[in-house]
């Protein structure tokens, strides 16, 4: 916990106030659902050998069993200590919501003969238009973030349309717009570098809000003793300010990083072939487009954690300075 | 007239420019909006002279020796510098900061830079100086203000008086002719104080020139040739210590002595 208080205050799922009513409201709603006629209810009734055609009792022994196996998992994984929880509780979500893309009834044939293609072609292709993007972005947001700083009229005019334009249009349409406009004006280009453009330039304009904000969060002092020393203004923003504001930048940007990996599905309407695109065209072939929408929907889940990783080791990275 | 000392803390003694003083300064004044913050200062500061500067707060001190290095602007009057006038042209005010080191209250240590990164940047940066030179000048600063071992701790590792001392440090590896101190005690501990006006004593003793605003008046009656009493954006009295803490001329400045020295 974040700045943790030195007080035991009593667990809240340990105070029977808590966890009897919580058990009582499952119960309750997995009653009212009717857990008895759902997949998993008519597994666990036919297991139990109870009589088809007494709804009521399905339901009453589907809730009991459910609430019964949360109750006995809350107090195994409440003996654990605090990181084995978190692990453990992490485990448990993750197979749960692997449990219900199971319930789909997919063919995990068909996955295995689509896969690498998905993977060769669609996450390759995902991931080089990501990163080309997320560098160009980055780039676009240091100069937009240093312009609007500045004291240039002319760069801060420019910062703020571009920021204003690209925060506000929706990104389909900014792809459209180049892609579709740029060739009206005698520019013709392709779909990838549209894709990466418009990209580029979306994530670019959020960026420059979350880098100028970073950079301001910077006391006065650290200008000043810089200038005092004589540094000029590109060591002062280089070597002392940016360094420090890193720190304040990384998380969001980490944040902007996950949504673009997502965000570059969009790029699919223009016809190039990555990981959503081909999802979809190659479900189409066989009407298997469950299959391929969950297939590529863990891709994305399982680069977004490597990027979760990533960002918390360069935090680790910038941190150490104020770690004792 | 400087000495070369080999334990000094002043290493290149400033040029011997004759007559000129470290810091003339001439109908200085200044307005925030339509504030002013300084009247008319005129306050020429002789070479090797340690000079403090005291008054209330919000009397101007702070922002009269913040206009010397161009941290703070002025509308009217001049700043002469080593007799470099201070203008708002990146050439003057370059000049302007080569010749003059600055402490400040609230240390401004880099966090994310070792104590001796702190000093070496500068040097590296500005002067240009090579990474064996500048490390062994640090160091060598370091050692003066009794930094023995930290060199390769972060700012925050340490106490406050060792921020202070480690920031004097800093300033000093530039060697710079006139070293401007913004009330270098005012943020420190009681116990710490004392740390850090002694790194401050033994540099005036080895002539260097100084303008400390301080309430610290244990100081100023112990190392200052002149103190000067500010109040509301001028300069109200100025004398040696001796007489400004004796016999102060002015209500105002009587006034101030009375509740700083209870």
């Amino acid at each position: 916990m974040h700045y943790a208080d030195n007080v035991d205050y009593p667990r809240l799922l340990s105070r029977p106030s808590i966890y009897i009513p919580g058990l009582g409201l499952l119960f309750g709603v997995l009653l009212y659902t009717q857990a008895g006629a759902t997949s998993l209810g008519k597994a666990l009734v036919e297991l139990f050998g109870l009589a088809e055609g007494s709804p009521l009792a399905a339901n009453l022994l589907v809730a009991l069993l459910i609430t019964a196996v949360v109750a006995l998992n809350v107090a195994v994984v409440m003996r654990l200590s605090i990181r084995h929880q978190m692990y453990a509780v992490w485990v448990e979500l993750a197979l749960l919501v692997l449990l219900f893309f199971y319930s789909f009834d997919l063919s995990f044939e068909f996955i295995r003969r689509k896969i690498g293609f998905l993977l060769t072609q669609g996450l390759v292709t995902t991931l080089y238009v990501s990163a080309i993007s997320i560098v160009v972005a980055s780039v676009l947001a240091m100069i937009g973030a240093i312009a609007k700083l500045s004291s240039n009229g002319i760069a801060l005019g420019i910062a703020n349309f571009y920021t204003s334009l690209f925060r506000g249009l929706p990104l389909l349409m900014q792809i459209y717009m180049i892609y579709l406009g740029l060739p009206q004006l005698g520019y013709v280009i392709n779909a990838v570098p549209a894709g990466i453009l418009a990209l580029s330039l979306c994530y670019g304009a959020y960026m420059t809000e979350i880098f100028r904000a970073g950079i301001e969060s910077i006391p006065k002092g650290q200008w000043e003793a810089s200038r005092a020393l004589g540094l000029r203004p590109r060591d002062t923003l280089t070597r002392i300010i940016l360094p420090q504001a890193m720190r304040i930048i990384i998380p969001p940007t980490g944040n902007q990083f996950i949504a673009m990996l997502k965000d570059s599905s969009l790029v699919s309407v223009v016809g190039v072939w990555e990981l959503m695109y081909l999802a979809r065209t190659q479900g189409q072939t066989e009407f298997r487009h469950v299959e391929m929408m969950i297939t590529a929907s863990l891709i994305y889940w399982i680069l977004s954690i490597v990027l979760e990783l990533v960002q918390a080791r360069i935090e680790r990275r910038f941190n150490r300075a104020q770690m004792r | 007239m400087m000495q070369k000392k080999k334990l000094s803390l002043v290493e290149t003694a400033p040029e011997p420019m004759g007559a000129t003083p470290a810091v003339q300064i001439k109908s200085l004044s200044k307005w925030y909006g339509t504030f002013q913050a300084l009247k008319n200062v005129n306050l020429t500061i002789a070479r090797g002279e340690k000079l403090v500067i005291c008054g209330p707060s919000g009397s101007g001190k702070s922002t009269l020796i913040r206009t010397i290095n161009a941290l703070e602007s002025f509308q009217e009057g001049q700043i002469l510098v080593d007799g470099i006038e201070l203008t708002r042209k990146p050439e003057a005010v370059e000049a302007v900061r080569k010749r003059v080191g600055m402490v400040f209250q609230q240390f401004n240590l880099f966090p994310h830079l070792t104590v001796l990164e702190n000093c070496m940047l500068a040097l590296r940066l500005v002067r240009g100086v090579s990474q064996k030179v500048a490390e062994e000048r640090a160091l060598h600063y370091l050692g003066k203000v009794r930094i023995p071992d930290q060199a390769h701790k972060y700012a925050s590792q340490l106490s406050g008086g060792q921020q202070q001392r480690v920031a004097i440090a800093r300033a000093l590896s530039m060697q710079p002719d006139i070293m401007l101190f913004d009330e270098p005690t005012s943020a420190l501990d009681p116990e710490m104080v004392k740390e850090v006006l002694d790194t401050m004593t033994q540099l005036a003793g080895e002539g260097m020139t100084m303008a400390v605003v301080t309430h610290e008046m244990g100081f100023a009656r112990q190392v200052a040739d002149r103190v000067v009493f500010m109040d509301r954006g001028e300069i109200v009295e100025q004398g040696t210590p001796s007489e400004f803490f004796s016999n102060p001329k002015e209500l105002r400045a009587r006034t101030f002595l009375s509740q700083i020295l209870h």
